[in-house]
């Protein structure tokens, strides 16, 4: 076993409800509160929003990618400028990914080998390697409060031995992450948990993984297209493999109902693109679900967005005017994003309140039935919630009804 | 409304305008351009601590003819309930103005017959399910070159228009209507339709048919010539100009509200603004100016920056040293061109709200000029200046 690494974190449990937990993490530049969404910065802004709105929206920690970031402004830069924070004047918390991710996802000709991920220059296709130690390196000149190891991610949907090699490369690749970490006082690295769908390797994974004692981790390779019932049963051996005093990050998660789901099984962070990039779309999220404003049915509808919703959107704008808005007009992604955003951190802070006040449960079941008022909760949220211990009967019909609506 | 006009210099002169829900401001004043009601990037949460002066802004009721949109604002009760604009003056004007700087349509004519696509009666029920503060009247615009049986035909139709919108106008809001003087470049016509509509009861004129390629010097002298035939007490507005220099031209001969693209434009090109504003600049602040020279080289003048640059790349410098606006206070050039050259709409927001503010900078040292009878002075100074950074920068291309 190594010796225990530096933290610079502190991470309190301050209530639990079964497997789920409130707490307080107090990070470098700020004390944040879990469960909590993180949205996506990409360029070190969130699409439209000022950090002034940002920090009315509550948003506590923002992630940023590394991918983006090395290539403009680049990591040289960012470190001559005194970090991420101060060039984009962010008072509170940042998250930077490894940037392996978004290599793979999004370039041609991306390839893993033992010594790191080989790729394609976007600027001049000239041959690249992004090693663990290179992308610590980065991360250490970006400056963010916490960072993530370079792990060996496949998709969900892969099978066979790939997922195995996967697995073991990225316990190998922590330790060179941890030996190439230049800032462990100041900056967290959090390990990723991976191991695809098999339990059996998640579970080699885990022990690797605690084995190290780092700040906090993360549940990777999940939101990639794999069953909900898969997803959700990775995510409960995870939780309950990790240890209770350190943070927990499912990442890529941002769908209200993964979010009350994965923090009834014990995980407290998530990250996803999902809230802005819908608002793009014209898309809000509401208790019931999404509401599509570009429909003609919008164009007569003078209700807010959300009636339940305190944002400036919300107060001031109906969804008519909304809808004549999304379809021509920049303001009306900007304002939607605004209200899309709001709806994620009321939504942490509605999983922190209720747990730390001891009325998750209720919280859980009002959440349900909003969101499935005829009762047709999906089977794998009944089965994640049975293992979280949460009795949600009354927000699901009777069986057979669900089948006579499903005929 | 109330409106009255205080000290003059020169054929300036500073005025108070007083609208409903107390909104007061002083002219000569900017009008903030909107789509459909609200700014094109700056959020509505961000428009009241923009700048002290930023409580005006213009609106077309050209957008707001067609369904839903004519529904929604009438269910709304107004403009201002539409937008939440409230504590805010808004002007309504015929000229769709961010779309014509955008592609250079005008909107009040169809592009393709040249005939208006509105008349008088729903003009007005669109200005009156608005209920703006104040509202141009619907007027024949024609291009300045246009013949002078067309010409006459404008003015005409444009005071018919006028006596047709004013006895459709709401009464009990008051006489909130600004007639519309036309006559494209004959100082003639101009004269006639200003004398025209001066006796109509409105409570101020809007100069129309600026702004579309005249000749500047020329339309100089006919706003000279529209405004010797207009009542002194009331209200004049011009739309359609959009450069400082424009700006104090009109001033100079006795405008009182302006809407100008002027922010906008240089704001979707990626540019902000920098030229001074006061005659007596801290010396710091001129030390920090590069050469004219310098700047040409990155498609920058002593007017404006272009944070499309990779000039500004490492530059931690504020957009304007000193400058109090939000964006100043809080981000750097680097930062700003980082944003622009990764598309992100933060950098159009940013820079409207700098750009808007360093403009309303701009009005208020005119208006303090005027006050301490210096108008001339400060114009001159500022239009020398221009023309000396512009004489460089062509030079600095030539080598």
């Amino acid at each position: 076993m190594l010796t225990t690494p530096a933290m610079a974190l502190r991470f309190e449990v301050l209530a639990r409800h079964n497997r789920a937990r409130a707490s307080r993490l107090t990070l470098p530049h700020f004390e944040a509160q879990t469960p909590l969404f993180m949205p996506v910065g990409t360029q070190g802004t969130i699409k439209g929003l000022t950090n002034d709105q940002l920090e009315d929206l509550d948003c506590q920690i923002i992630l940023g990618n590394t991918y983006h970031l090395a290539l403009r402004p680049g990591a040289d830069l960012l470190d001559s400028m005194g970090g991420l924070h101060k060039f984009m004047n962010w008072p509170r918390a940042l998250l930077t990914d490894s940037g392996g991710f978004q290599m793979v996802s999004l370039l041609h000709l991306a390839d893993i080998t033992e010594e790191g991920v080989t790729f394609q220059s976007p600027v001049d296709g000239k041959p690249m390697l992004l090693t663990p130690e290179e992308s610590i390196q980065i991360q250490n000149k970006i400056g963010a409060d916490i960072i993530m190891a370079l792990d060996d991610v496949v998709k969900t949907t892969t099978t066979g031995p790939r997922v195995e090699e996967a697995m073991h490369r990225t316990l190998r690749w922590i330790d060179r992450c941890i030996a190439a970490h230049s800032r462990p006082n100041e900056q967290n690295l959090f390990g990723i948990v991976q191991g695809g769908l098999d339990p059996r390797l998640r579970d080699i994974c885990l022990k690797g993984l605690v084995a190290r004692n780092l700040p906090g981790y993360a549940i990777g390779g999940l939101s990639g297209g794999e069953a909900k019932d898969a997803f959700w049963r990775v995510v409960a051996q995870c939780t309950a493999g990790l240890p209770e005093d350190k943070p927990r990050y499912v990442m890529g998660i941002g769908f209200p109902l993964d979010i009350v789901v994965c923090s009834a099984l014990g995980a407290d962070m998530y990250d996803c693109v999902y809230p802005t990039r819908t608002a793009r779309f014209g898309s809000a999220l509401v208790p019931e679900g999404v509401l599509k404003l570009k429909q003609a049915a919008m164009a007569t509808d003078f209700r807010p967005l959300d009636s339940s919703c305190s944002c400036m959107v919300c107060k001031r704008y109906t969804r008519a005017y909304l809808h004549t808005l999304v379809t021509k007009e920049a303001m009306g992604s900007q304002l939607v994003s605004y209200h899309n955003v709001a709806y994620m951190m009321q939504l942490s802070r509605d999983l922190h309140n209720s747990i730390l006040e001891g009325r998750f449960a209720e919280f859980v079941q009002s959440f349900l039935q909003k969101q499935f008022p005829e009762g047709d909760v999906p089977e794998w949220v009944c089965s994640a919630m049975e293992v979280a211990e949460i009795d949600i009967s009354m927000c699901c019909a009777p069986q057979s009804r669900i089948a006579k609506m499903q005929v | 409304m109330e409106f009255a006009v205080g000290a003059c210099s020169g054929g300036a002169r500073v005025g108070s305008l007083q609208l409903a829900d107390g909104v007061q401001v002083e002219t000569p004043g900017l009008l903030q351009l909107t789509q459909k009601g609200l700014p094109a990037t700056i959020p509505p949460d961000m428009l009241l601590d923009l700048h002290p002066d930023a409580r005006l802004c213009q609106f077309t009721p050209l957008h707001f003819l067609e369904s839903p949109l004519s529904l929604i604002v009438a269910r709304a009760g107004g403009i201002h309930k539409l937008s939440s604009l409230t504590g805010f003056g808004m002007v309504a004007v015929a000229r769709d103005m961010l779309a014509e700087s955008s592609n250079g349509e005008e909107s009040s004519n169809s592009v393709e017959t040249g005939q208006p696509i509105v008349g008088p009666e729903k003009y007005m029920d669109v200005v009156n399910a608005c209920k703006p503060d104040l509202w141009v009247s619907l007027p024949d615009d024609v291009s300045p070159w246009v013949d002078e049986k067309r010409n006459r035909l404008s003015v005409d139709r444009t005071l018919k228009w006028l006596d047709q919108c004013l006895s459709l106008q709401n009464a009990e809001y008051g006489n909130r209507c600004l007639g519309v003087v036309v006559g494209a470049s004959s100082v003639e016509e101009r004269i006639r339709s200003a004398e025209q509509t001066a006796t109509r009861n409105v409570a101020g004129f809007s100069l129309g048919g600026f702004g579309m390629g005249e000749d500047v010097a020329h339309r100089d002298l006919v706003m000279e010539t529209v405004i010797a035939n207009l009542p002194e007490e009331k209200l004049r507005h011009v739309c359609g100009l959009g450069l400082p220099e424009e700006i104090l031209q009109a001033i100079g001969r006795g405008i009182d509200l302006i809407d100008s693209t002027y922010p906008f434009t240089l704001t979707k090109a990626g540019y902000a603004m920098t030229f001074p504003l006061y005659m007596e600049s801290a010396p710091s602040s001129l030390e920090k100016q590069p050469a004219v020279e310098e700047l040409a080289e990155n498609g920058s003048d002593s007017a404006k920056i272009n944070l499309r640059s990779v000039a500004y790349r490492l530059d931690e410098d504020q957009l304007v040293t000193g400058c109090k606006c939000y964006t100043c206070q809080r981000h750097t050039r680097a930062y700003i061109y980082n944003l622009m050259i990764t598309r992100e709409t933060l950098a159009q927001t940013l820079l409207e709200i700098h750009n808007t503010y360093h403009y309303l900078e701009f009005l208020k040292a005119i208006r303090e000029s005027i006050k301490i009878d210096k108008f001339n002075e400060f114009r001159n100074w500022f239009t020398s200046k221009r023309h000396e950074s512009r004489v460089l920068s062509r030079r600095a291309e030539e080598l």
